[in-house]
């Protein structure tokens, strides 16, 4: 039975009814409502990024007033729906500290790795949501996933070093294999059997484990940074069988999807908006089920290739060369991109908060920290280069405000949200970018 | 050596090359070697091995995580990149697929060389017999004592747990196939008795059977490695003449091409229909398929010299890509022998569809892309990223009734002093191609005005697609850049200062034996240079200046 509690709590308070009777729901929850009473766990609280290219357009999405109870500006009409679980963050800074500027590529890589890069491809340090991912996602069957809408393996900003990058999932199908084949294990299953297949698979990497310390005195400082790397990886495969040989906690949420079709994949946009939405409803299953606690998603890749079918010129040679309407004070083919992309924001949101889980939504239980790589992409400038979070991070987070940065770098946006996931730093970024300032209007 | 000895030691080497004797001593200037590698393996050359190893019916299916291009190559990115959890995954997917396909009922009989005593117990005996064997030619070397004593506790406790010996030996071999000794080739230094560092027997092996067949070396050379055969001048090269005549080198003079003009992108390569409705994934296919005949039968088969790949008028068709070039192509299914007439069009492997598709936009050919990558791809010359703040109107604008032609807008373009500085050593050379569309399919006009397809590079000027195939014939740039690509590519890393010299000697001697690629890849095989190890004291990571070169393709769309 599928039941909107929120709905029916809306319902109680604003019709006044006298009596209604609260579904099984509760029997899940604590006196609190925010801890499963079956394990006295807390819910989980999750992290994700979402990333489109090629900016908004300046003038028509930076809300006037700041804090919150902000005023909805042209470009965010479709999210004026979530905007107290919605803060947007506006005129923080990317500074390139000498380095130069990579179009659509220094940008991203500042707000996440808090450098500019020294190159295209050649970041200074790892983004951060691996730096989450380490604190958030040991307990998780994966300790994060990429999709991608673009088709493209490579379109991922989510990278441990230039060399380890994790590559995005592009195909809703091998997404699904990968969450809901043969190796899930359905928590609300009645009956769990360890699987014995899985037992010796866990126990035969061993013989990997062994070979680390000889492996590791053959080779040179760098490759032994990139074989640590490789077992690294080896330990997150045996507690993904680790997790497959314990019974799973009971998820009131987690349903399992059904199976995933083939579909076309690539840059057209009629193609990016369905297989967006079928990503992430894939990915809103996982977290529900307890897959994976971070994520990253990315809607359009940076230096956006999004187009129309039978169209010469990407959203990207949009960006450059359309002419601006004098009126709107806008490009008007660049801008349908920018409100599809603004729509498949709404439609993320939308998935997320359709997930009811304790006494809120996967929404209210996560952190989800959408942004561009540029705020004009006509000129690749750094200046004000839209961010904003989405959700409540379970409680740690103070939602829905316009904060204003007034040219602080973006690293302040960076450290803060890995201080509300419980990152164990006190300041972060390099060069002019290092800062210590977080932002306390937004942590709870 | 004198600068005159080595003078008269390429003569007489290359007299001797032409009587036919190909063997050679001369080993060139002294090179200071670069650094032994630890290379993942690429999709190609892990499908490669699995079939050697395990028959082609064994199938390898999984997605593979993309490769880093860098200095031009994916080869050299396979130095840097390692394995995130989420593609150990996947190999640890392909890995259990292809394990349990290899014991399977119509398998083991065929690919386990031993039976064990009962199908319900361990038989370790068994079980060591078939993972050393399959050991020594997944790791490329014999596995250690060690190793095989911890494969076959595996393989053991998991026949007890599992209650069969297959299985057992199953899990064993899945761990092998995801083990670092197998999807990383790591090479290892030993002193060479001068005083320096060189490959020890079974890296030499690996480098050479991935440099010259793309796959892990076969028993026999092994068996060289084993006996120390490598080290001598003679054996190294009675096991390089061995593979040269191989027909087994095709496919690694196919790997480096596709590495080396950027192939990997064909397969992703997105064309607008509703401009280029004869575009398919499967024109892309086969238009990779045409070039890569092409240079196979002029460098390997008919010995060619290599400057004529630009030049040449001869190619393979198929009827599909017959509709784009326009011209009738017999064979309903195959592939067809075809030489455009003299005066054509259509001259080198520039006009080819491979070239002219991969370097255009999705809905607009690209003289700016085409002249990024013969600088890049084919002349080794690196061009600089875009600056910010560029106006890209007019360039853009193919509507625009003032600019109609690519030239024009991009004469307009050029105007910017921002721009000026690098499009003016990039868009005259595209421009000369400009009679062939976004798909590389012929036309003598743009929007109803004709096309000027004059060109520009450096201080040639030429026309058309004949014209710029000329200049790369006659541009020493050209030749010393295969040279240095093909030495990237097989030692996994870019020449240093080291071996500058070295490098300068190989070109040298390339010209010398007329362009002949099948003489350069011997002269790097058999060279002690090839295998010098330079001392370990260098840090490693992606190469700033030219990590750029293939990803910053994407950033430069104008």
């Amino acid at each position: 039975m599928r039941f909107n509690r929120r709905a029916a709590l809306r319902g109680l308070l604003g019709g006044g009814a006298v009596s209604v009777a609260l579904p099984f729901l509760d029997c899940f929850l604590d006196a609190n409502g925010t801890a499963l009473a079956a394990t006295g766990q807390p819910l989980p609280v999750r992290f994700g990024t979402w990333f489109w290219g090629c900016g908004l357009t300046p003038g028509r999405w930076i809300p006037q007033k700041t804090g919150p109870g902000y005023d909805i500006p042209p470009e965010l009409k479709p999210l004026a729906a979530f905007r107290d679980r919605l803060t947007i963050f506006s005129g923080f800074k990317a500074n390139t500290d000498g380095k130069g500027a990579v179009p659509h590529y220094t940008g991203n890589m500042a707000i996440l790795t808090g450098s500019a890069p020294k190159g295209q491809g050649l970041v200074d340090g790892p983004t951060f949501d691996t730096a989450v991912a380490d604190t958030i996602g040991q307990r998780s069957r994966f300790r994060s996933l990429e999709i991608t809408a673009t088709g493209n393996p490579r379109d991922s900003n989510s990278k441990r070093s230039s060399a380890v990058i994790n590559a995005a999932e592009p195909s809703p199908l091998a997404f699904y294999q990968r969450l809901f084949g043969p190796d899930f294990k359905d928590p609300n299953a009645a009956d769990f059997k360890p699987d014995p297949k899985v037992m010796v698979r866990k126990s035969a990497l061993s013989a990997i484990k062994d070979q680390r310390d000889a492996l590791l005195k053959e080779v040179g400082a760098a490759d032994r940074v990139r074989l640590d790397e490789y077992f690294t990886s080896i330990r997150q495969l045996e507690q993904q069988l680790e997790i497959q040989l314990q019974k799973p906690a009971p998820l009131e949420a987690c349903k399992v999807p059904s199976a995933a079709k083939d579909t076309k994949v690539g840059t057209e946009i009629d193609d990016v908006i369905s297989n967006h939405k079928l990503l992430v409803d894939l990915m809103a299953h996982a977290l529900a089920c307890d897959q994976t606690r971070v994520f990253n998603v990315v809607f359009a890749d940076a230096g956006s290739s999004l187009r129309k079918a039978g169209s010469t010129v990407t959203h990207h040679q949009l960006t450059h060369e359309e002419p601006i309407d004098e009126k709107t004070g806008c490009q008007p083919q660049a801008t349908f991109f920018v409100e599809r992309i603004v729509d498949g924001l709404q439609t993320m949101l939308t998935t997320m908060d359709s997930v009811k889980e304790g006494d809120g939504t996967l929404l209210d239980h996560m952190m989800l920290f959408a942004f561009s790589e540029c705020s004009y992409a006509k000129i690749h400038s750094l200046e004000t280069i839209p961010m904003m979070v989405a959700g409540r991070a379970g409680g740690k987070l103070k939602a829905g405000q316009h904060i204003a940065g007034n040219g602080d770098p973006v690293t302040r946006v960076g450290l803060t949200l890995q201080q509300a996931m419980g990152v164990p730093i006190s300041n972060w970024g390099a060069g002019s970018m290092q800062t210590s300032k977080n932002i306390p209007e937004v942590l709870a | 050596m004198t600068m005159v000895g080595r003078t008269l030691a390429l003569l007489a080497c290359t007299g001797l090359a032409l009587i036919g004797l190909s063997s050679c001593g001369d080993d060139g200037p002294a090179s200071s070697g670069g650094p032994a590698t630890v290379r993942r393996l690429t999709q190609e050359q892990y499908t490669a091995i699995i079939a050697d190893i395990f028959g082609a019916d064994i199938k390898v299916q999984g997605r593979f995580d993309p490769d880093v291009r860098e200095n031009g190559l994916l080869a050299v990115g396979t130095s840097h990149v390692s394995v995130t959890p989420s593609s150990l995954e996947q190999y640890d997917g392909l890995a259990r697929s292809i394990a349990a396909q290899v014991v399977d009922e119509h398998h083991r009989d065929q690919l386990v060389g031993c039976k064990p005593a009962s199908v319900s117990q361990p038989d370790d005996n068994c079980a060591a017999q078939f993972l050393g064997e399959v050991g020594l030619q997944l790791y490329r070397r014999p596995m250690k004592p060690e190793e095989l004593k911890s494969q076959v506790a595996v393989a053991s406790d998991a026949t007890k747990t599992l209650g069969n010996f297959y299985a057992g030996l199953e899990t064993s071999l899945a761990i092998m196939l995801e083990s670092p000794r197998f999807l990383f080739r790591e090479e290892i230094a030993e002193p060479d008795g001068a005083g320096h560092l060189k490959l020890d027997g079974y890296s030499k092996a690996t480098r050479l059977s991935f440099f010259l067949w793309n796959t892990s070396p076969d028993d026999e050379l092994l068996k060289a490695a084993e006996k120390g055969d490598l080290d001598s001048e003679r054996g190294l090269a009675r096991q390089v003449d061995r593979m040269l005549a191989s027909p087994r080198v095709e496919a690694g003079v196919r790997a480096f091409f596709s590495d080396m003009l950027g192939f990997d992108q064909l397969p992703g390569l997105a064309k607008d229909p509703e401009v280029y409705p004869k575009f398919t994934p499967v024109v892309m296919v086969d238009a990779q398929e045409q070039t890569l005949r092409t240079l196979v039968d002029h460098l390997l088969v008919q010995k060619g010299d290599y400057r004529d790949i630009f030049t040449t008028r001869k190619t393979f068709l198929t009827r599909l890509l017959g509709s784009i070039y326009r011209v009738p192509v017999q064979s309903p299914t195959g592939w067809q022998p075809f030489e455009f007439p003299p005066g054509d069009p259509h001259a080198g492997i520039v006009a080819e569809v491979s070239f002219l598709a991969l370097h255009s936009h999705p809905g607009r050919s690209s003289s700016t892309l085409r002249g990024k990558a013969v600088r890049e791809i084919l002349l080794c010359q690196q061009v600089p990223t875009p600056p910010a703040n560029v106006n890209f109107a007019i360039v853009q604008d193919t509507k625009n009734t003032t600019y109609r032609t690519a030239r024009e807008r991009l004469t307009a373009h050029r105007t910017e002093p921002t721009c000026a500085g690098c499009h003016k050593i990039i868009d005259p050379i595209g421009l000369s191609l400009e009679n062939f569309d976004g798909l590389g399919a012929y036309r003598t006009a743009e929007n109803g005005a004709p096309i000027d397809p004059a060109g520009e590079l450096d201080a040639a000027h030429f026309e058309g697609a004949a014209g710029l195939g000329q200049t790369l014939h006659d541009d020493p740039a050209a030749t010393a850049c295969l040279v240095n690509r093909v030495y990237a590519y097989g030692s996994g890393h870019a020449p240093s200062k080291g071996e500058a010299d070295w490098i300068k000697y190989l070109q040298g001697r390339f010209a010398a034996e007329g362009y002949r690629l099948p003489d350069l890849l011997r002269t790097i095989a058999t060279s002690k240079a090839f295998y010098k190890v330079s001392e370990p004291a260098r840090t490693e990571g992606p190469n700033q200046a030219d990590a750029t070169s293939r990803a910053s393709a994407k950033e430069d769309r104008s």
